[in-house]
């Protein structure tokens, strides 16, 4: 299989889209979410979309299968959720092996039947690792700044124990997403480091952080490249934004990341901003005018969609950037 | 250098990448040829500053932060966090107080120094830290094995690195020792830890020099050369060091020590040193080294001569007498003309200033060759030393003082040689500025320290006062040609008007940009209301330091179209993002509001009836009364230094600034006091009342009628009044009541009758001729001085006559006894809002209070049209009695409100809208 470094110098790439809006679309009922095997849960269980791997594994590898046929080069695994502490909401902290060695491995399954049909266009898997729901560096009370909810130890235990599982499935790639606090990642950045020591092993690692508002910070207060500084010191495939935002809001930031880091840089945005009732409406169009943007100004390497994209929005995107040359990589890894 | 040594490879043109120092807090700090030097701010430390041992012992946190922020608002550009004592849990304090550094995004903005001798405590530090620190350090002192073991971990929580040259040996003395520890270092975190070489700094041991012992001579010039050779053989790596070890044995003589500090550095920089712990304050300017002493001070640092020590020795002690008797020291009047001129303006002595500048007029062709020629130089100089944060506002204002009075000297000869000269233009100024205070509004101290700190700046500057409506500016801008127009104003209403003067400004097609500033500014309010009205640059300046940087990024030729252009986006931006943020909160309609009110038990309640029912005056209160009820703290952030009075007075960075203006304030005070130059005049009432219909209070002045000559605008012929207050709409969490100032007065129904007060003081009559006064005689520096005591003595007039009412004219709190330390804390009983303050800040209400207390009539003080107090140092406001009282803020409040508000009040929706402006919800 053709090593993905090599990939990144001759196109863009493309990142799938949403898992979380096209499960809505099976309207899945709590029955569904519980499936046969977890009936009796003494916790409600709807809205746990890692759990559908386990429970509804056919609809998860179905998703895939819409974004590798719109064009996608990698999927992500159904994880966002997929460590301890998340999980903690569901009294699941026991599955999360499980939860992320099925997810893994339900994606690459379906990546094989892609690559096997199309042996010059391999597709990958990137395991999702998302930034669980404490922060490690600001306080949940405000009167008391100095409190912190989850310390860095908890999380780099969390992260290895999805990583490690993430691996096991058969992910080619570690993708630590949507990060809105910087020491979460550095955790899970710090746990990703290990695994690789203990297994002697190498792993490409894409690295996609959060701007929270207009004023380009994340929400823990960094700068694009503060955030940039912050993460390089471990050898990633590449570093982005993903989510929050709109694509065309994400320029300027991007416009940071490619002139300051030498690695590749993505961009997985929302479908723009979410209306009043919480959804997102840009249509695949809108979406793909925009990211045209991006490589028109040769900002990126890989692009996909967050929040609120489907498949049809991600065949939009890749034809849009398929006529554009990947940005300049001085060099990768 | 092997290929592989990190995640950075080199460009595919074949050229090395430029590894720089990359590190960061929130921001980034890349440290490259061009940063010259950083400095690691040292405050931090509690092995090197006692107070801040003391203040983390003491868990006096909220201080403790005070000591970081302020070092990185005088620059620092990193700063050193050390909790290694004997006496405090090392790792639990540098946890914590991380903790709280990272919650400041103004300290937290710069990178962090993790610095201990123990790993936990680096750790620990480590795992709390979003940005890229600095650890400091590790050595090869315990070994291979361990120093490996401690570069990887840091390398994977992501630091940068100081390498102490120490081995297994002990600790690097001379030049070979350190270059051998340092090579070996660098290649065992380079070759077998895989360490990015630009994340390796050295510290090379700064030792002590003339400490009497043949071996400590070359201590300096080995640093200096180790320095040296790193820099050149150990690609990408830094140097550090803590810099006043080096003048260690002359603990006790500062002018000495200062001198060898700059020395060392000057000479260490020069030879590579990138970064350092450096005490700005214990730094003197290279240049400014009296020749003498530097001549002693490098023998012994570069080791020229073998008595090089005894001769500093010798010399020093000289240098010890000298600053004893600093004051009296007359030696720098032997110095040269230039010399002389610059430290006149740099130290504001104005003795001299008319004789030296004589001096120069009669050496210069022409006499404003000596402004442009010798006093540009030394304001120059004072400019660039208040830019580095090396000066602070008061002495600046103290240098335009003798800026203005050698200016004025010189005068009448320009005038004189412009006659004999026709063709001799003006001065060559840096730019025109047109300053005015808007219409409605009376205060001027921001603005006035503005003007003149751009002044010293060779800005000129068109002061238009106070009150200029806006036609005026408008004229003023059109009639002098200014570059810039800068508006300041303090109450809200001001607001509106600079909304408005921007209109016309775009009206006009003005090209010239807008400054805007004053207390009741932000920046929030510039981008969203002012910005969109004008297609030039405004900008929103809030101190002076950061104007003058402001106006020249705007007048810069080569810079002035790009950093428009930044600002104007930087504004989109903003305003983009905060009309976002004030979509999700939400609020309830008045009405629910209302149901949710505070509610005061009034069966239980105890109510006190006034002693004195009725109005008073005090006609003409003795100062001397007021002087002990003075907040100083805002005194100072005035003169913008930033500090608790009086902890601010023996501040390692402001303290002696702070000293010598309070010194200067005492002086004033008395001048005030003993010639009687302020008048203190007051009137208060207190009455008995009831809420009404909710959020408003019937007040019945009857009592104090005595033959009342019939009604004035909103009042009721038999002495009934109302005031109207505002209730908070914000929605808030279950339990929390939505508060209005009606809450602490017993309702009607309730059957009970309440009381309430209000009151004006004013200390600013006589304020304004003794400004005048002093600006006639070119002293800024005193105009200044006296309009902020004024504006003290008004808050201690308040502060006195609300105890007076609590303990005797009202009565409810007889037995108080509270320090004046309490009494700023305000915790006393009742409460005393201000219109215009955050629990009433409508303005409107101040009309009742002027027409129950017939305030302009018994002790003069007026209001303008945006209802501001003429004199300014005035204060106004209610009683509130009830122990339940409390200060709030209203917040936003809703149009239904704001409607129901007018009808109440009987005024239009549209004027209503237009005063509550400010706090309705966009």
């Amino acid at each position: 299989m053709k090593d993905i470094k090599e990939i990144l110098k001759e196109r863009i790439l493309i990142l799938d889209g949403a898992m979380g809006t096209m499960l809505q679309r099976y309207k899945f009922t709590e029955e569904d979410f519980r499936g046969e095997r977890f009936k009796d849960w003494e916790h409600p269980l709807q809205g746990n979309n890692d759990l559908l791997s386990l429970t509804q594994p056919d609809a998860i590898a179905d998703v895939h299968r819409q974004y590798f046929d719109a064009g996608a080069d990698i999927v992500e695994t159904n994880t966002f959720s997929g460590t301890t502490i998340a999980m903690a909401d569901y009294f699941m902290e026991d599955l999360v092996y499980e939860l992320n060695y099925e997810s893994a491995r339900i994606a690459k399954m379906v990546a094989d039947e892609f690559t096997a049909k199309e042996p010059n266009k391999p597709r990958f898997v990137a395991g999702s690792i998302g930034p669980t729901n404490k922060t490690a560096s600001m306080s949940p009370d405000v009167n008391d700044p100095g409190y912190r909810a989850i310390s860095f130890d908890e999380l780099r235990i969390a992260y290895k124990q999805q990583v490690e599982a993430l691996l096991d499935g058969g992910s080619d790639i570690l993708l630590v997403e949507t990060i809105f606090d910087t020491l979460n990642a550095k955790a899970a950045l710090f746990a990703i480091e290990e695994v690789k020591e203990e297994r002697n092993i190498d792993v490409p690692i894409m690295v996609s952080g959060t701007i929270t508002d207009a004023s380009g910070r994340t929400l823990s207060g960094q700068t694009a490249e503060a955030f940039l500084i912050s993460i390089s010191h471990i050898p990633i495939l590449s570093v982005g934004f993903n989510c929050a935002l709109g694509a065309n809001q994400l320029v300027p930031h991007l416009e940071v990341l490619s002139t300051k880091s030498e690695h590749a840089v993505s961009a997985h945005p929302n479908a723009g901003l979410p209306n009043a009732f919480g959804e997102y409406d840009e249509t695949p169009e809108q979406m793909a005018e925009q990211i045209k943007e991006y490589a028109e100004k040769g900002l990126v390497n890989i692009v996909g969609g967050c929040c609120g994209t489907t498949p049809e929005h991600i065949t939009a995107i890749a034809e849009v950037v398929s006529k554009y040359e990947p940005r300049k990589l001085t060099a990768v890894g | 250098m092997s290929g592989s040594i990190s995640n950075k490879p080199s460009t595919d043109n074949g050229q090395p990448t430029t590894k720089y120092l990359k590190l960061s807090g929130l921001e980034p700090l890349i440290v490259t040829p061009e940063t010259n030097f950083i400095n690691v701010g040292e405050r931090t430390n509690v092995a090197g500053s006692k107070k801040f041992l003391r203040l983390v012992k003491e868990e006096k946190f909220e201080e403790a932060l005070a000591v970081a922020r302020e070092q990185v608002e005088n620059g620092a550009q990193v700063i050193d966090i050390n909790m290694d004592d004997g006496l405090i849990d090392g790792k639990q304090a540098m946890v914590k107080f991380l903790n709280l550094v990272i919650s400041e995004p103004d300290i937290s903005r710069v990178p962090i120094m993790i610095d201990s001798s123990k790993w936990e405590i680096i750790e620990a530090g480590l795992q709390v830290v979003q940005g890229k620190c600095v650890v400091n350090s590790i050595s090869l002192k315990e070994g291979e094995e361990q120093f490996i073991h401690h570069a990887k971990l840091i390398k994977r929580y992501g630091a940068a690195v100081i390498v102490m040259a120490f081995d297994e040996v002990g600790q690097a003395d001379n030049y070979d020792r350190r270059i051998e520890i340092a090579k070996r270092s660098y290649d065992v975190l380079v070759n077998k830890v895989n360490f990015a070489p630009e994340d390796i700094i050295f510290d090379l041991n700064i030792f002590p020099v003339a400490t009497g012992m043949d071996e400590h001579k070359l201590n300096a010039v080995d640093f200096i050369e180790a320095t040296r050779w790193v820099r050149e053989n150990l690609p990408h790596a830094s140097v550090s060091g803590g810099v006043s070890n080096v003048s260690f044995s002359f603990r006790g003589n500062n002018p000495v020590r200062e001198a060898m500090h700059s020395v060392f550095l000057y000479h260490a920089i020069k030879a590579g040193m990138n970064m350092g712990i450096v005490n700005p304050s214990m730094l003197e300017v290279y240049d400014d080294i009296p020749k003498d002493l530097l001549e002693h001070v490098e023998d012994v640092i570069l080791n020229r001569r073998d008595d090089a020590t005894e001769r500093l020795l010798d010399f020093a002690e000289s240098v010890v007498g000298k600053t004893k008797e600093s004051k009296i020291d007359l030696s720098w009047r032997e110095e040269p003309l230039q010399d002389r001129i610059t430290r006149a303006l740099v130290k504001g002595i104005d003795q001299y200033i008319v004789e030296d500048v004589e001096e120069a007029r009669v050496a210069a062709d022409k006499p404003i060759e000596v402004i442009e020629g010798n006093l540009m130089t030394g304001m120059n100089v004072v400019g660039d030393l208040f830019g580095s944060g090396k000066m602070f506002l008061p002495q600046v204002v103290k240098s335009a003082r003798v800026m203005k009075k050698a200016v004025a000297y010189l005068l009448p000869y320009i005038e004189e040689e412009k006659l004999l000269n026709p063709q001799v233009g003006d001065s060559d100024n840096a730019g025109k500025i047109l300053m005015a205070t808007v219409k409605g509004d009376v205060h001027d101290i921001g603005k006035n320290i503005v003007g003149v700190v751009l002044a010293c700046n060779n800005y000129e500057i068109v002061d238009l006062g106070v009150m200029v409506p806006p036609e005026k500016i408008i004229a003023a801008a059109i009639e002098h040609n200014v570059d810039i127009i800068g508006l300041s104003g303090l109450i809200t209403p001001s607001l509106d008007e600079m909304v408005h003067l921007a209109k016309e400004m775009q009206r006009k097609d003005f090209k010239i940009p807008l400054l805007i500033g004053g207390a009741t500014t932000s920046k929030a309010h510039t981008a969203v209301k002012i910005d969109p009205q004008y297609k030039e640059a405004v900008v929103h300046v809030n101190d002076a330091s950061r104007a003058v940087t402001v106006v020249g990024d705007l007048l810069q030729k080569e810079t002035a179209t790009s950093y428009k252009k930044s600002i104007k986006d930087d504004y989109d931006v903003f305003r983009e993002k905060f009309l976002n943020r004030s979509s999700s909160k939400t609020y309830k309609p008045i009405s629910a509001a209302r149901r949710n009110k505070f509610k005061i038990d009034w069966k239980t309640s105890e109510i006190v009836k006034p002693n004195n029912l009725g109005i008073q005056v005090i006609e003409d209160l003795d100062l001397n009364l007021l002087v002990p009820y003075i907040d100083w703290t805002p005194f100072f952030r005035s003169w913008e230094l930033h500090g608790k009075y009086p902890a601010i007075l023996t501040d390692d960075v402001v303290g002696e600034q702070a000293t010598d203006l309070f010194a200067d304030a005492q002086v004033m005070l008395n001048k005030i006091i003993s010639e009687k130059k302020l008048k203190a005049k007051g009137v208060f009432g207190l009455f008995p009342a009831n809420s009404i219909n909710d959020d408003d209070i019937l007040v019945d002045t009857s009592s104090s009628l005595e033959g009342n000559t019939g009604s004035l605008s909103g009042a009721e012929t038999d002495g009934n009044y109302t005031f109207r207050t505002l209730r908070q709409q914000l929605e808030r969490r279950e339990g929390v009541a939505d508060y209005a100032l009606a809450d602490f007065i017993a309702p009607k129904e309730s059957g009970k009758q309440d009381y309430m007060g209000c009151f004006c003081v004013s200390t600013g009559f006589g304020t304004a001729e003794m400004a005048a006064q002093y600006e006639k005689d070119l002293d800024d520096y005193n105009s200044i001085m006296v309009k902020a005591l004024a504006d003290r003595l008004a808050e201690a007039f308040a502060e006195y006559l609300h105890k007076e009412v609590r303990t005797a004219h009202w009565g409810y709190a007889a037995n108080e006894d509270l320090s004046n330390e309490d009494l700023i804390k305000e915790s006393y009983k009742g409460i005393r809002p201000a219109p215009g303050y955050p629990a009433c800040p409508d303005h409107l209400e101040k009309l009742t209070i002027w027409d129950i207390l017939k305030v302009k009539e018994t002790i003069g003080v007026e209001l303008t049209d945006s209802l501001a107090m003429w004199p300014a140092a005035s204060v106004s406001g209610y009683y509130f009695g009830n122990p339940e009282a409390r200060y709030f803020g209203l917040g936003k409040i809703k149009l239904d409100q704001v409607k129901d508000f007018a009808e109440r009040k009987g005024i239009s929706f549209e004027e209503a809208e237009k005063w509550l402006a400010p706090n309705i919800v966009d």
